[in-house]
């Protein structure tokens, strides 16, 4: 029998191994991009028709999406007592909608 | 009040704090990448936007966040997957280095 | 001789946390002398009606816990120089995520309850019929299963670390360090054949997986033992044993 809190820790640590990743690719990406100032053209011109890049951040928006709302369930439940199934729900609505926006962003940047 | 100085603790409290911060980040991050859906013109636009110094600041802060979430997170999976347990104050040092290190690069970096 | 000044929280149950009230007190300080000795002195020269709890004196019953200057300690193992510079004022009070019975006793029947919703007991493995098993159990001191087990087993369930822990106080359902500390090192136990239930028993947000690793409870142990590396030895034997189908 697995009570919700294991479940949404396993999910917690599993995106946090993948983050772990993606977020250290992310900061030397964002280094590199803020020499000369960030523009347009040349975030595109490395995301545009690049199959791989939309795939990392697509996967990087899920799991950045899920952690972070698991995190904020657990702020909410020992910081402001608001616990049960119900406010379960709202977080895993909350991360996936924040997820789906990160695809979004994602598909756009490949499209673009 | 109680005693809560401990490295170990005040390494939660700065997981956690970034954690929240960059959390209601993340939506207005997604937001604004989600302008190139409408074109080269709408990223470009929003990010010429973005060039002043205050939005240079909260990048940086931004920037400083994440490593410092990343790196707390690395220590507390250490601990919990790998049960390395002698070495945690030492991680917790190690963390504040890598947070340093970002800020610093960002810095060197920014234009 | 200069005055050591003190001052104690009293206050009842029916009162709670916001109906108690600082008392402040003065006895001459001494070279040497101990929270309880100084706690034992006010009762019986200038507060009789002062309640407390100890037992041995001598730092092996756990009974004299409190928080000083807030850490929650075995108030006859800390001498008054080491939490108090000279001119300092002393603060007592029960310890933290207790209720209160009066001033600084505390009721440890919410603590000992989670000690058993945790299954913190041992659960012999019966032989087939019921009885007493025919063969020894064969526990290698040096294995790592011992080792882990005989790490934490010290334990004298004090409350130290259930006073220390955050989660405690934000969790009302938060088994806490020393139950999942007990629970561990019966996990560990080769003899014990009650693991399915205390895993489960410790899974969720009221065990293991709720606790984040601020290590307070480790800090404060007064006989060093390490209720952290107990509880995150659990999610890591929940979370295989789970993934590689073994519960």
């Amino acid at each position: 029998m697995r009570a919700p809190g294991t479940r949404l820790w396993a999910i917690q640590r599993l995106t946090a191994a993948f983050l772990g990743v993606a977020v250290v690719v992310h900061l030397v990406t964002i280094m590199l991009a803020i020499r000369g100032g960030l523009s347009a053209a040349e975030i595109l011109e490395r995301t545009r028709g690049a199959n791989w890049w939309f795939a990392f951040y697509a996967a990087f928006a899920l799991c950045a999406g899920l952690h972070g709302a698991i995190g904020l369930r657990n702020i909410a439940g020992e910081w402001l007592g608001l616990r049960g199934r119900g406010v379960d729900a709202l977080w895993l609505g909350i991360g996936l909608l924040t997820a789906a926006f990160g695809i979004r962003a994602a598909w756009g940047l490949y499209h673009a | 009040m109680p005693d809560r100085r401990h490295p170990t603790y005040i390494a939660f409290v700065i997981h956690r704090v970034s954690g929240l911060l960059l959390a209601l980040f993340l939506p207005l991050h997604f937001w604004a990448l989600g302008q190139a859906i409408t074109g080269e013109a709408a990223l470009e636009g929003f990010l010429r936007w973005t060039d002043g110094a205050i939005f240079k600041f909260a990048e940086w802060g931004l920037v400083v966040l994440l490593a410092l979430h990343l790196a707390g997170g690395l220590r507390v999976l250490a601990l919990e997957f790998l049960g390395w347990r002698a070495r945690q104050k030492d991680m917790v040092a190690a963390s504040a280095g890598i947070a340093i290190a970002a800020a610093i690069l960002f810095l060197l970096n920014v234009d | 001789m200069a005055d050591l000044k003190v001052r104690i929280w009293r206050g009842e149950a029916a009162g709670g946390a916001q109906g108690g009230y600082w008392a402040d007190y003065a006895l001459p300080a001494r070279e040497n002398q101990t929270i309880l000795d100084v706690v034992t002195q006010i009762q019986r020269e200038q507060q009789p009606d002062l309640a407390y709890r100890f037992a041995c004196r001598v730092g092996m019953c756990g009974s004299c816990a409190m928080e000083v200057n807030g850490r929650a300690r075995w108030t006859c193992r800390t001498h008054v120089k080491r939490v108090a510079a000279p001119g300092e004022t002393l603060e007592i009070r029960p310890l933290a995520n207790f209720p209160v019975i009066r001033d600084l006793a505390t009721d440890m029947t919410p603590f000992f309850d989670k000690w058993t919703r945790a299954r913190g007991q041992f659960q012999p493995k019966d032989s087939p019929d019921g009885g007493v098993p025919d063969e020894f159990s064969v526990v290698p001191p040096a294995s790592k299963m011992r080792q882990q087990a005989d790490a934490g087993i010290e334990c004298i369930g004090c409350g130290v670390c259930y006073a220390s822990c955050d989660i405690v106080a934000w969790n009302p359902d938060y088994l806490g360090p020393a139950a999942m500390n007990r629970a561990w090192t019966l996990v560990n136990d080769v003899r014990d054949g009650g693991k399915q239930e205390r895993l489960d028993a410790v899974s969720g947000d009221a065990g293991c997986h709720s606790c984040h690793s601020t290590q307070t409870c480790t800090e404060r142990c007064p006989k060093n033992l390490d209720p952290s590396s107990a509880i995150a030895g659990l999610k890591r034997t929940i979370f295989w044993d789970t993934l590689l189908g073994r519960r």
